[in-house]
């Protein structure tokens, strides 16, 4: 209410446009209103702003738009408080206006207010222009709301999400990501030129599978990087004047943006293009390039087959002498690793059975129990809903890892840290199994800090016709979100099964230390 | 540098369904709100990116043809009595193409989003991929026909799967006897198929290199889409595919590239280790192992006009008229042209160099290059083609009047069995 009274007071002290006597007539009208009863109704202080609005507009036609224009661009601007009382009454564009001058009024005259003002004014307008242009051209690829698409006039400038060399665009690009909610249904290549010609074709194939979810999985996405990467090094060619450990590695930069924009990187990606890297740049400037582009290309598989194909078969042997006749076993969610394990011990003899647990968005439980039970495996699945009823049943757990941190923590699918948590409560042992190159050095303790963001949408779920959540974009309090991943604390995994041995958690910067000495 | 598609036209034949325009004119150049048929198919690969076209045409549209493009126009004749099948013109260009294609008919008018299409051709590494539409009822009255021509349209089963994007079934009226006959192997994979008629081939196919290398090597096969495209449709589920032709596709490609297999094999393993399935409810893998596959997308709402009978043409004109913002709101008229007083032109294309006198009104008509129309005319609902004369006072009312025609004065024409003047 007070502050209500100041601001109708500053009104009256600073009409810059009103005669005296206008002023004075609305003042003893003011006071009058007030003499009559202390609080103003609403509808009288409503009547009385309308008046000075008509009489205000009347006088400043010339200026009339101009202040509208701005009285609506600080009302977002100004502090809380003005705004929250402003809300309701039709006049609060013309209040507002007059806040603003009081400090100046003093030193300037009428003439350069008004200039002030509309010069303020001007750049409110083109700030807001170029913040709206930039939105509007990110969000065509990132709203949750699939825009209709249109065809775009070619594409002669680069979007902003492959200039990756440009750190102030990256810093911009990242800024707006947080802003918004993660979506897959407006692809990126909506704007790009087909054929695309800017970054490679297998590169841009392997974004679609990535957004798309049609390549998922550790290390499937890291096997797929690596192919793509070896058809860009194959179509590769050494412009005049450049080198090829220097050219090249500037080359992949704007792919490797690309491919964070359709999905953000995994740890195990990461890595392995960071070894690709190095190896490229320690490529002789002697060597011919076709010897050195076979080079690369024999490193690549090199390290698929050193880091994927012997570190799993290495894991299975050491895993295998923890698995014992008649154990039960629990496996969450999908991971090409632990079914590699699973699938290895039952070809060699052992006898055990399978509880699949799965959950929701992704149900990726239903891959596992297909392919362990195609094998042959005896498999139960239940949801993540019902783990504490099976766990007296089982004998051990083994998770697979998306990465493993270097604090110990163990990033894996969103739902693992539960289970390890449950399973701790139940004394049932827990293994994680995981590659070593998938070791990063990044270091989080909970799942928040940092994580992928996934389709808000995907958790809405129709159920007999109904779909409760179907408009909750439209409820201002509500927003829905989509975690991909969580970190389980070392404290519930009992051992962590790798390609150097079996290893308690805390080893992992041991790891990581020795890994980078040998580098 | 690396192409990831390239761009072929169909040009070279067409318009056997509306002769009574195409027998002077050849199809790709039949002016569509004053530009040339081909302009339009041209215009939409040149607004997404493409910098180069393959245009497959005859020696007289390569004459008269005059595109303002930007792009690289690479013209390939053929004979024009070769009685060439789109599928012979491939072969034809077979030494051309060094990738994956895309196929565009010259007669296609749509304002589709491209990169649909071409995204399942990409993400999914599909043999095939193309784009349908919703059929929109014709609502003009065709100049020079009694009612609407129900007669000769067959209609096409198209049977995709239940999330809309894989092509299951393709199947023309014609084709079948009395029964639509669906494989078992199709309801095994896919137990769930929706069946649409009612859909507009656009003629526009993704193909890969394979598809143009396997044409090459089956000369009997001449048609697109009426023997290649079905033949396709039909080899995902045969039973010799998922066996046979991978030995034969890896000999092949053995012989071509030594990389390609090993790195085949990778992106294999990536996508065994992926924990993605395209289907449930059975025990195969993603695609259930397939490794041919076929996509259609289907436009819901949108433009997609194949312009190939009189009446798609008429309706063409008028849709491209509402769009251009030009002369009057809702009319197009060329460069060159002499409009006289008192004269009132409502929703119809005017052509260049054309004459028109005082006090004439013209409605929902499609005039084209040269025309002179004394005063006192009326014409509605026609087209009059190049060079044409209407004499003085004459009244004009749903005809076709052929090129260079003239109709004598006070002549009164009206939709009538014999109304295509020529």
């Amino acid at each position: 209410m007070a502050g209500t009274e100041d601001i109708t007071q500053q009104e009256l002290n600073n009409s810059t446009g009103e005669t005296r006597d206008e002023t004075d007539s609305r003042k003893n009208d003011y006071l009058q209103s007030k003499v009559e009863g202390k609080a103003l109704s609403k509808e009288e202080k409503l009547k009385l702003r309308k008046e000075k609005k008509q009489q205000k507009k009347n006088k400043k036609d010339d200026k009339g738009l101009a202040k509208e224009e701005k009285a609506k661009k600080p009302v977002p601007v100004m502090d809380g408080q003005q705004a929250q009382q402003q809300k309701a009454p039709p006049t609060s564009p013309l209040v507002t206006p007059e806040a603003p001058p009081t400090g100046e009024k003093s030193g300037k005259s009428k003439v350069e207010l008004r200039a002030d003002r509309r010069a303020r004014q001007d750049v409110d307008r083109t700030s807001k222009q170029g913040k709206k242009g930039d939105r509007s051209q990110l969000a065509s690829t990132a709203k949750t709301k699939a825009p209709p698409s249109e065809p775009q006039p070619v594409v002669k400038r680069l979007p902003e999400h492959i200039q990756a060399d440009d750190p102030a665009v990256l810093k911009k690009v990242a800024k707006k990501l947080e802003r918004q909610q993660y979506s897959r249904k407006a692809p990126l290549t909506q704007q790009m030129s087909i054929p695309s010609t800017v970054i490679h074709p297998s590169i841009v194939h392997l974004g679609l599978q990535y957004s798309q979810g049609i390549i998922a999985g550790s290390n499937s996405r890291c096997i797929a990087l690596l192919h793509a990467f070896k058809q860009v090094i194959r179509d590769y060619a050494t412009p005049r004047n450049e080198e090829l450990s220097r050219d090249l590695v500037n080359k992949l930069k704007p792919y490797i943006s690309f491919l964070n924009q359709c999905r953000p990187l995994s740890a195990s990606m990461g890595n392995a293009i960071k070894y690709i890297k190095k190896e490229i740049s320690n490529v002789s400037s002697n060597i011919k390039e076709e010897e050195a582009k076979t080079t690369l290309q024999n490193c690549i598989d090199k390290y698929i087959e050193e880091k994927i194909h012997l570190a799993a078969k290495a894991i299975s042997k050491s895993a295998f002498e923890k698995i014992s006749d008649g154990d039960v076993i629990l496996v969450y969610g999908c991971s090409s690793l632990v079914n590699y394990i699973l699938c290895d011990a039952f070809e060699r003899g052992r006898k055990f059975r399978v509880i699949v647990v799965d959950s929701r968005p992704r149900l990726e439980g239903r891959e596992t129990l297909r392919r362990l039970v195609k094998k042959g495996l005896s498999c139960t699945y239940v949801l993540i809903t019902a783990v504490s009823y099976m766990l007296p049943e089982v004998s051990k757990v083994f998770l697979g890892a998306h990465a493993l941190l270097a604090n110990g923590y163990v990033m894996s699918r969103v739902g693992a840290s539960q289970i390890a948590l449950v399973a701790k409560a139940y004394n049932v042992p827990v293994l994680v199994c995981c590659e070593t190159y998938k070791f990063c050095e990044r270091v989080q303790t909970d799942s928040f800090v940092s994580n992928e963001l996934d389709d808000p949408d995907d958790l809405i779920v129709t159920r007999k016709g109904k779909t409760e959540l179907q408009n909750w974009q439209d409820i201002p309090s509500l927003r829905l979100l989509n975690l991909v991943y969580d970190v389980t604390p070392p404290d519930f995994v009992d051992l962590v099964i790798t390609d150097l041995g079996m290893i308690p958690c805390t080893s992992v910067p041991v790891v990581l230390r020795v890994k980078n000495v040998d580098q | 540098s690396v192409m990831e598609l390239q761009a072929v036209v169909m040009a070279a034949g067409g318009g056997s369904r509306m002769m009574d325009l195409t027998y002077s004119m050849p199809k790709p150049l039949l002016p569509v709100g004053n530009k040339p048929l081909i302009w339009y198919p041209l215009n939409l690969l040149e607004r997404i990116g493409f910098e180069e076209v393959i245009v497959i045409t005859t020696k007289e549209v390569q004459k008269q043809m005059h595109i303002d493009t930007k792009m690289k126009l690479e013209m390939v004749c053929i004979q024009e009595d070769a009685d060439m099948g789109t599928a012979d013109a491939l072969r034809h260009i077979q030494q051309k193409i060094k990738t994956d294609i895309l196929v565009v008919s010259c007669d296609l008018i749509t304002d589709v989003a491209l990169h649909e299409v071409v995204d399942l051709f990409r993400a999914h590494d599909a043999t095939l991929s193309m784009l349908m539409s919703k059929t929109h009822e014709f609502t003009e009255t065709v100049p020079g026909q009694k009612g609407k021509k129900k007669t000769g349209e067959q209609r096409d089963f198209v049977g995709v799967d239940s999330s809309g994007k894989r092509l299951l079934f393709m199947a023309n009226e014609a084709d079948l006897d009395e029964e639509l006959v669906i494989k078992k192997s199709i309801m095994r994979k896919h137990p769930r198929m929706h069946i649409k008629t009612g859909l507009v081939d656009a003629h526009l196919y993704c193909l890969k290199k394979s598809v143009v290398d396997f044409l090459a090597d089956n000369k009997s096969i001449t048609s697109i889409r009426g023997e290649l495209i079905p033949y396709l449709v039909r080899k995902q589920f045969s039973a010799s595919t998922n066996s046979q032709k991978t030995k034969n596709d890896s000999e092949k490609n053995q012989k071509k590239t030594d990389l390609k297999t090993p790195d085949e094999d990778l992106l294999d393993l990536a996508r065994e280790k992926s924990c993605w399935n395209d289907h449930r409810g059975d025990m195969s893998d993603a695609y259930h192992g397939g490794k041919l596959r076929c996509y259609v997308h289907i436009m819901e709402d949108g433009m997609c006009y194949r312009v190939n009978t009189l009446a798609a043409y008429i309706e063409a004109n008028r849709l491209v008229s509402e769009q251009t913002a030009q002369v009057g709101a809702d009319s197009i008229i060329g460069a060159a042209c002499h409009v006289s007083e008192k004269s009132s032109i409502k929703r119809s294309t005017i052509g260049a160099s054309s004459c028109i006198k005082e006090k004439v009104k013209i409605t929902n008509s499609i005039i084209m290059n040269g025309v002179t129309i004394e005063e006192g005319c009326s014409i509605q609902g026609s087209v009059i083609c190049n060079q044409a004369v209407i004499g003085r006072g004459a009244d004009i009312k749903y005809c076709l009047v052929g090129s260079g025609q003239c109709i004598e004065a006070e002549g009164q024409y009206l939709l009538h069995l014999s109304t295509t003047v020529m």
